[in-house]
C-alpha cells in the first residue's frame, strides 16, 4: 500500500457540497451545505431518512450522478486533491481504483452468468495486470480474509448458489481487492436478515483494523449506525444538520431533528405499557420545495420566528460537534417534555383488565407441507417443504401475539393459513370457537369479516386504479357494517381515525406516500371491525419516523376496539415494544413462547439468544454478547432431525439434539422453551443485553 | 431567552400532500390523455387517423359521386376533373370508393379487435388468475391456433364459413384472440402477486370480481396500446381478405377489394393500386405512430 506523505490529512475531505439535478422545472437541489471529513480507518456514518440525499452524497464523490446530476458547489478532497470539475480521465487517474462502493443489492452487482472466481480475479488480471493464477490465489486469500466459509470452493460457484450474507461477502471482497483507500457502503445490509447483518457488520468493523480504510456507511437504521461508525452525520431534506462523534448523537444530540428521530425508535426493552414513540409530525418536504428557512422549521417543535425567516448555517457547539439549529445550546439544556401522559395511563389500564382474557385463536399442532416437485421424471418419493412444522400456540382477546424469526421461517406461511389463503396440511386451527382450517373461499362471511389482515409492502396494499373511499368502503358494503346510505359517512369517520381526514377519499394511491398508503390499508382491514386482525410487517418498509406515527396508530385502534392482533416482524424492538406475548421461529417450528419481557431476558432459547445479540440497538453505550451463527438455515425441504436448530447451535447438547425432538420446557405460566438443555442450564445464562454506565 | 419545549400535535404523522385530487373522473381521463401531446410522434399518428375517421363519418358529404354508380364511358381513367383520382375497371369513381372504403374498415376494424380483446381478455384473465391445470388447458389451445399461419387459418376459417362481413369479424377474433389472452394473461401473472389482491381474497371476494375489478383496470395501459396495434392489424387483414377475394361480397367498396380488382392493370394504369394500397399503409402507419408515442410516453416516468 501506498504510503501516504501526509498522516494527518483527511482520506475523504467534503466541504460545502451542493449537488443538484435538472429536471424539466428548472434545477432541483438535492444536496447543500454537506461538509464532513473521514480520516484513514475511522467510520463515518451517514444516517436520515429516505430522500434526505444519503446516496447523492456518495455518487456526488464517485461521480455516477447521472446526465442530469451536477454539483453545483464546494470541494470534495480525495487524499488532498479536488475531484470536482475534472475531466472523466483526471478524476480516473487521481481515484485510480482507490474508491469502492458497495450496494445494497448484492445480485446486483455480481454478474449472474459469472463464476464468483471469474469475475474476483478479473478485479485483479484486468487492473493490475496480474497473471491468471496469481489472481486467483489473491481472490482466495481475500475471501478468506472476509470469513468466507470455504473460499476455494465458492469461487467456483456462480452468484446464485450462495446465500445473500455471502453475496455480500464476496461483494465487499471485490471492493477490497485494489486496497480501496476509501470504502463507500451503501445500505449494505439493509437486504439481510439480523443474524447475517450481525455477521456482516461484525465484518465491516474489522476491515478497519486490517486494511487501514475509511468507511462512509450510509444507512436508515439507527442501531447499525451505533455499532459501525466513530461519528455521525445526519442528512435531513439534502441538508446535514448534524455531525458528531457517535456517542454524541445518540446521547446528546443538538438537533431537533436528531432528538426526534431518536424518540421514534423504540429502544430494545422498552414496551408499549412504560414508554410510547413520539412521531415527529408533518413529512420531509420535497427538495423542489424546500422552506425558505430552516428545512426542519415546519416539523420542529423548537421553531420560532427567526427560524422562518433565516437559513442556518452548520456551526460548531461542542468539540467536533456541529449542527444547523439557531438555538442548539437552549435546546441542549430545555427539558423535552413527552406531551402523552394520558394515553399511557390508558394503556396500563387496558393491560390489568386483560389479565385473563380467553383465547379467540388456537391453533395446535399446525402443519403446512407444499409438494416438492419431484426430481425424477416419472415416480420416485414424494418430498415436501415443510414451510409450518407442528406450531402450536393461542392468542388472548384484546392480546397482541407477535412472531418474529428470519426469512423462511414460516411465519408469512403461518398467517397465510390462519387467514385462509392456505390451507393447512394438517393440525387444528381454530377461531372464536370455529374450524378455519378451510380456504377463505369457503368460509363464511361472519368468520371472514371478523379476520382481517394488513400487508406489508405499502407499494402494493392499494389497488393503483381506485381512490382511497372506493377500496375502505367496498368492505364495508361487502360486510354490511352500515346501510349503503352511510358508507361514505362511515369511511370518513374511518379516515379520521387514521389521522387522515376526509380530502384523502377521493385521492388515488399514487397520491399517497408509503405511510398514508399503509394507514389507508389498515382502514380497510378494520372497516368490518374485525376480532382479530393479522399485520405481516406493517411497519418494515417504513421510515422510522413514519413507523412510529404507523404504531401509535395501531395501538390505539387496539385500546379504542379491542382488536386482537398477530404482528409479524423481524425488528425485534418494534416487537418487543408492540406485543403483549412473543413466539419466535426457526425454521418452520416455534422455539419459545411466552410473555414479551420474558423472551426478552433469560433463560433463553439458544436461538433467541443468538437474535437478540445481533439486532442493532440504536444506543452506543448498550453491550451485547457476541454470538454468532454459523452456516446458513437449512432447507426446509429436508430439515435437520431432532431439533431444527441442532445445526447451528451454539449451544448443542449432545448427540440427542440431533436425534429426539426437544420437549416443551415450561419456564413459566405462558413461557415455553423448545429445547433440551435442562432449563437449570438455562437460566444460568446471563442476559444477552447490558447498558453500560 | 428560555426555549419551551411543547411538541405540536403528537402522533400525526401526515399532513396534506402537494397533490389535492379533485373527484372530477371526466378531468382525470383528459390528463391521462393529455400525455400523448408530448409526444411529435404520437400527435402526427392521431392527426392520420383522426383525418381517416373523419372521412368516415362524412363520406355522403366528402364524396363528389356514388361509389357504385358505373359510367361505361370512362373506365380505366387517370384523374380529371371529374374522376379526381380516376376510375376503375367498371368505371366507377376512385376517390368516392376510396372515402365510402374508409367507412367500411373503420367499422369493421374496430369492431373485430373489441371481439378479439373481450375473448383474448377472459382467457387470459382466467389462465393467469387461476393458473394450474386451466392455465395449462386454456394456453395449449391458444398455442395450437397461434402455431398455423395467419393466411392459412383466414382461408380456412373464411372458406368453411363462407364471405361476409360478419364473418370477416368473427375470423379475425379468432386469429387475434390468442395474442390477446397471453398479453392479458403475463399482466395478471404479475398483478395477481400483488398485495391488493391478496387483500381481496381476504375480504372473501369471488374471483370473477377479482379478475374484472381488481386485475383488469391495472392491465389496461398496455392492453389499450396493445389493442391500438390490434386495430392495424386488423385492417391490413380485412385488406388482404379483400384482395384474396374472401373480404367482403363485391359492389361493397374496400380497399383490399379495390387493390385486387386494380391488380390486374397495373401496367396500364398503376395509380388504380396505388390509391387504396396509400390509403391503407396511411392509415396503419397513424395507429402505429400513435400507440407507440403513447407508449413511450406513458412508459417514460415509471
Amino acid at each position: 500500500m501506498a504510503i501516504d506523505p501526509r498522516p494527518h490529512t483527511p482520506i475523504l475531505d467534503v466541504c460545502d457540497l451542493a449537488i443538484s439535478y435538472e429536471t424539466r422545472r428548472g434545477d432541483v437541489p438535492a444536496v447543500r451545505g454537506v461538509s464532513f471529513d473521514i480520516q484513514r480507518s475511522k467510520t463515518l456514518g451517514v444516517v436520515g431518512e429516505s430522500g434526505c440525499g444519503k446516496s447523492t452524497i456518495a455518487f456526488g464523490i464517485v461521480n455516477f450522478l447521472g446526465r442530469n446530476g451536477k454539483i453545483v458547489k464546494g470541494n470534495i478532497l480525495f487524499q488532498g486533491q479536488d475531484l470536482v470539475s475534472r475531466s472523466e480521465g483526471e478524476l480516473r487517474k487521481i481515484r485510480g481504483d482507490r474508491i469502492a462502493m458497495v450496494y445494497q443489492d448484492p445480485m446486483q452487482a455480481l454478474n449472474p452468468s459469472m463464476r464468483i472466481g471469474d469475475q474476483m480475479s478479473e478485479v485483479l488480471t484486468v487492473h493490475r495486470g496480474l497473471e491468471k493464477k496469481a489472481a486467483e490465489e489473491k481472490c482466495i486469500q481475500m475471501l478468506e480474509r472476509v470469513y468466507m466459509p470455504d473460499a476455494a470452493n465458492v469461487m467456483r460457484r456462480y452468484p446464485h448458489q450462495i446465500s445473500g450474507g455471502q453475496q455480500q461477502r464476496v461483494v465487499i471482497a471485490m471492493a477490497l481487492l485494489n486496497d480501496p483507500a476509501l470504502l463507500i457502503m451503501d445500505e449494505p445490509t439493509t437486504a439481510l436478515d439480523v443474524t447475517v447483518e450481525a455477521a456482516v457488520l461484525d465484518l465491516i468493523a474489522g476491515l478497519q483494523k486490517d486494511f487501514d480504510t475509511a468507511i462512509m456507511y450510509i444507512t436508515h437504521n439507527l442501531g447499525v449506525v451505533a455499532r459501525v461508525s466513530d461519528k455521525v452525520a445526519v442528512m435531513y431534506a439534502g441538508e446535514m444538520v448534524e455531525r458528531a462523534e457517535v456517542a454524541d448523537v445518540f446521547l446528546r444530540p443538538l438537533h431537533p431533528y436528531t432528538q426526534g428521530l431518536l424518540r421514534c425508535v423504540p429502544r430494545l426493552g422498552q414496551d408499549k405499557s412504560s414508554s410510547y414513540l413520539y412521531p415527529i409530525p408533518g413529512r420531509v418536504p420535497s427538495p423542489a420545495n424546500l422552506p425558505p428557512g430552516c428545512v426542519f422549521e415546519p416539523r420542529c417543535s423548537y421553531a420560532r420566528a427567526e427560524c422562518r425567516q433565516k437559513r442556518p448555517d452548520l456551526r460548531q457547539v461542542a468539540p467536533s460537534h456541529v449542527t444547523r439549529c439557531l438555538f442548539a445550546e437552549e435546546i441542549a439544556q430545555a427539558e423535552w417534555k413527552p406531551p402523552a401522559e394520558r394515553e399511557l395511563a390508558h394503556t396500563l389500564a387496558t393491560k390489568a383488565a386483560l389479565k385473563d382474557a380467553v383465547p379467540i385463536l388456537r391453533v395446535e399442532h399446525a402443519q403446512m407441507y407444499y409438494q416438492a416437485p419431484s426430481r425424477q421424471l416419472i415416480g420416485g418419493p414424494k418430498q415436501y417443504v415443510k414451510a409450518v412444522d407442528d406450531v402450536s400456540l393461542d392468542v388472548k382477546r384484546g392480546r397482541t401475539l407477535g412472531i418474529v424469526g428470519e426469512s423462511g421461517c414460516g411465519k408469512s406461511t403461518l398467517a397465510k393459513t390462519v387467514i385462509g389463503l392456505e390451507v393447512a396440511t394438517g393440525g387444528k386451527l381454530e377461531f372464536m370457537g370455529m374450524d378455519i382450517a378451510t380456504p377463505v373461499a369457503k368460509r363464511d362471511l361472519e368468520l371472514v369479516k371478523n379476520l382481517q389482515m394488513v400487508f406489508q409492502n405499502p407499494d402494493s396494499t392499494l389497488n393503483p386504479s381506485f381512490n382511497v373511499g372506493t377500496q375502505i368502503g367496498r368492505s364495508l358494503r361487502l360486510f354490511k357494517v352500515v346501510p349503503s346510505n352511510q358508507v361514505r359517512d362511515e369511511v370518513i369517520r374511518l379516515l379520521d381515525m387514521m389521522k387522515l381526514g376526509e380530502r384523502y377519499y377521493d385521492r388515488l394511491p399514487r397520491q399517497l406516500s408509503g405511510g398514508e398508503k399503509q394507514r389507508v390499508g389498515i382502514a380497510r382491514a378494520i372497516a368490518g371491525r374485525p376480532e382479530l386482525v393479522l399485520c405481516d410487517e406493517p411497519v418494515s418498509a417504513l421510515d422510522v419516523s413514519v413507523q412510529a406515527a404507523v404504531l401509535n396508530l395501531l395501538l390505539e385502534i387496539q385500546q379504542e376496539l379491542g382488536t386482537t392482533m398477530v404482528f409479524i416482524a423481524h425488528d425485534l424492538s418494534v416487537v418487543r415494544f408492540f406485543c403483549d406475548t412473543i413466539a419466535v421461529m426457526y425454521l418452520g417450528q416455534v422455539v419459545e413462547i411466552g410473555p414479551a419481557e420474558a423472551i426478552y431476558a433469560p433463560p433463553y432459547h439458544p436461538y433467541t439468544e443468538a437474535l437478540l445479540s445481533a439486532v442493532p440497538i440504536p444506543d452506543p453505550r448498550a453491550e451485547q454478547k457476541h454470538i454468532r451463527l454459523s452456516g446458513t438455515v437449512p432447507s426446509a425441504l429436508n430439515p435437520p432431525s431432532g431439533c431444527h436448530f441442532h445445526t447451528r447451535c451454539p449451544r448443542k447438547f449432545g448427540e440427542i439434539c440431533e436425534k429426539e425432538l426437544p420437549p416443551w420446557q415450561d419456564v413459566a405460566p405462558g413461557h415455553r422453551i423448545f429445547c433440551h438443555i435442562p432449563l437449570a442450564e438455562l437460566r444460568k445464562v446471563e442476559a444477552v443485553v447490558t447498558l453500560k454506565a | 431567552m428560555t426555549v419551551t419545549a411543547t411538541p405540536r400535535v403528537p402522533s400525526t404523522g401526515t399532513t396534506s400532500g402537494p397533490h389535492e385530487a379533485r373527484p372530477n373522473a371526466l378531468r382525470r381521463a383528459w390528463d391521462s390523455f393529455a400525455i400523448i401531446f408530448r409526444s411529435r410522434v404520437a400527435v402526427i399518428g392521431l392527426a392520420i387517423v383522426v383525418f381517416w375517421v373523419l372521412v368516415a363519418i362524412f363520406a355522403p358529404l366528402i364524396a363528389p359521386l356514388d361509389p357504385l354508380k358505373q359510367d361505361s364511358k370512362a373506365i380505366l381513367q387517370g384523374p380529371s376533373s371529374t374522376y379526381l383520382l380516376g376510375t376503375d375497371k367498371l368505371g366507377r369513381d376512385i376517390l368516392s370508393r376510396l372515402i365510402y372504403g374508409a367507412r367500411t374498415i373503420l367499422l369493421l376494424a374496430p369492431i373485430a379487435v373489441l371481439l378479439s380483446v373481450f375473448v383474448g381478455t377472459c382467457l387470459g384473465l382466467t389462465g393467469g388468475y387461476f393458473g394450474g391445470l386451466i392455465d395449462e388447458i386454456v394456453m395449449r389451445i391458444l398455442d395450437a391456433i397461434m402455431a398455423f399461419p395467419t393466411i392459412l387459418l383466414y382461408l380456412i376459417i373464411i372458406s368453411a364459413i363462407g364471405s361476409s362481413a360478419i364473418n370477416v369479424v368473427l375470423a379475425i377474433t379468432f386469429v387475434g384472440a390468442p395474442g390477446v389472452a397471453r398479453l392479458v394473461r403475463s399482466l395478471t401473472l404479475d398483478i395477481r402477486t400483488r398485495d391488493y389482491i391478496r387483500a381481496a381474497e381476504t375480504r372473501g371476494e369471488n374471483p370473477l370480481y377479482i379478475m374484472f375489478v381488481e386485475i383488469l383496470p391495472n392491465a389496461r395501459g398496455p392492453l389499450i396500446i396493445d389493442s391500438m396495434l390490434r386495430v392495424g392489424y386488423a385492417i391490413f387483414s380485412i385488406g388482404t381478405l379483400g384482395f384474396l377475394g374472401l373480404g367482403l361480397p363485391a359492389p361493397t367498396p374496400d380497399w383490399g377489394g379495390m387493390i385486387n380488382e386494380a391488380r390486374r392493370y397495373i401496367w396500364t394504369s398503376p395509380l388504380g393500386v396505388l390509391w387504396p394500397a396509400l390509403a391503407v399503409s396511411s392509415l396503419v402507419v397513424g395507429l402505429s405512430l400513435f400507440a407507440d408515442g403513447l407508449r413511450e410516453e406513458s412508459t417514460r416516468y415509471q
